[in-house]
């Protein structure tokens, strides 16, 4: 409550937009991130949303099998993407949580792929992965390419992260791709480093501070798409799991520090 | 006739059980991209579709080191060949106008109105303008850009050449570098040529704030 609180100042203080007040701002920033990252009301949300029956088959999301067994959530962040056999797919949180809606409780995942971010499902399942990914908090990722699909996704994801295209030619690459780059005042990680691959994958799903909205690794890869002037990327399809997959497999071993908080 | 058949045979069983793990990979690649992406409004998906300077740097493995040279070459001299030069023959507009651009990254976004006036996005990239402190360094600086390169008079027949690369490097920044990071403003539609003349002027007006 107290966060939320200073959450609606900052961004009253933003809106006033005077940049001579750029370090108070920060400093104010700084005393948030101190008091706690509004992240945990994700956090809590999420956890009530796996344990409520819901759906056309009135079931939790209990039984869901994130990898490391059904109903297993500890640590389960910390080894996403992975293949899972049932599928036979390569997935990340938010596409197995999409099977699992459809598997366990019968809601229909195309339409909710279909959902805008913030509405819905899709908002629930931005809240079930700061949950889920906070119970990985601390733990080393563990992502390293051993079923030929999952070879077959980080050479894919990979591919995909130099692929130019657009009226820009841009590619993640572009921008990701050494170290030491800004966009303004942005640093932008060089994702082809396990530093760099860790900056970003380790930090997200986060609550993003200038919007006042929390962000899955999903909604992240779309605006980074957006801003490259691509078509929109599907929400949870095989190109969006290959970029995490490679992100993921570049910073195994690194610390995740999941829910984040960003600028 | 029947050898011939065997022939045949023989190669189409080649190729069915015989393709690489790269020709596999880059099967299993252009599905992906295919079924990744939506066209949402101003963003179509025949931006995908990508041209030879795109996917020659797609690959860094055949864009970078001594043997890329002669692709290279060849993507320049393309990109070269594309360069629209002034149409009336005025390579300078108003630097004011031209900063307004550089700050503006605007554009050709799927939540950009079609039609709407696109901006550079140059300062996401490139220090310009020593007021302005929130600048990218994905480029290098262009602080004093034409005072560095001894432009004190751009329609001065010394300065003719610096003005038509600056023009031309703005206009097709790969004519230059196959590789480079830098968007084809002219080349690709982002910018009209109204107003690369004034992002030209901010870069080379002595009177610019970039060369005090």
């Amino acid at each position: 409550m107290k966060s939320l609180l200073i959450v609606a100042s900052l961004c009253a203080a933003t809106a006033a937009g005077a940049q001579g007040s750029t370090s108070v701002e920060i400093e104010k920033y700084r005393q948030m991130i101190a008091e706690g990252n509004p992240a945990e009301l994700y956090e809590a949300q999420g956890e009530e949303i796996w344990k409520k029956a819901d759906g056309p088959k009135k079931a939790s999301l209990e039984q869901c099998d994130l990898g490391l067994g059904a109903g297993v959530v500890k640590g389960a962040y910390a080894q996403l993407p992975r293949h899972f056999k049932d599928t036979d797919r390569v997935q990340d949180l938010e596409s197995r949580l999409l099977t699992c809606l459809e598997t366990q409780q019968g809601f229909n995942a195309q339409e909710v792929v279909k959902t805008p971010f913030g509405k819905g499902k899709k908002a629930d399942i931005v809240a079930l992965t700061a949950w889920v990914s906070g119970l990985s908090k601390g733990m080393k990722v563990n992502v390293v390419p051993t079923h030929a699909r999952e070879k077959e996704a980080f050479a894919l994801g990979r591919k995909a992260f130099y692929f130019q295209a657009g009226t820009h030619d841009f590619a993640c690459a572009s921008c990701h791709g050494e170290d030491g780059r800004r966009i303004r005042l942005q640093d932008l990680p060089n994702i082809t480093t396990k530093e760099g691959a860790a900056q970003g994958w380790t930090t997200w799903p986060a609550y993003r501070v200038s919007n006042g909205q929390m962000w899955s690794m999903q909604h992240r890869l779309n605006d980074c798409f957006r801003q490259q002037r691509f078509p929109e990327p599907v929400y949870g399809s095989d190109l969006t799991v290959a970029l995490s997959y490679f992100m993921a497999a570049t910073s195994s071993g690194a610390v995740m520090a999941t829910p984040g908080i960003k600028r | 006739m029947k050898k011939t058949a065997l022939i045949l045979a023989v190669v189409v069983a080649g190729c069915a059980t015989g393709s690489s793990p790269q020709a596999d990979l880059t099967a299993g690649f252009d599905a992906m991209i295919k079924s990744g992406f939506e066209a949402n409004k101003i963003a179509t998906l025949d931006r995908l579709k990508q041209d030879d300077t795109q996917a020659l740097c797609s690959d860094p493995a055949a864009a970078t080191g001594a043997a890329a040279a002669p692709r290279r070459a060849l993507i320049e001299k393309a990109n070269l060949a594309s360069i629209k030069w002034p149409s009336d023959g005025k390579y300078l507009g108003d630097w004011k106008e031209g900063e307004k651009i550089a700050q503006s990254g605007r554009g050709l976004t799927w939540t950009d109105a079609a039609g709407q006036p696109n901006g550079g996005n140059c300062y996401n990239c490139h220090m310009i303008d020593k007021k302005e402190i929130s600048f990218g360094t994905i480029g290098p600086s262009l602080y004093n850009y034409g005072k560095l390169r001894s432009v004190g008079d751009p329609d001065a027949a010394a300065s003719t050449e610096m003005v038509k690369y600056t023009w031309g490097k703005i206009w097709n920044a790969k004519a230059y570098n196959a590789c480079s990071n830098m968007p084809r403003a002219g080349h690709m539609g982002i910018l009209t040529e109204q107003q690369i003349q004034h992002v030209m002027a901010l870069l080379l007006d002595p009177k610019s704030p970039v060369n005090q």
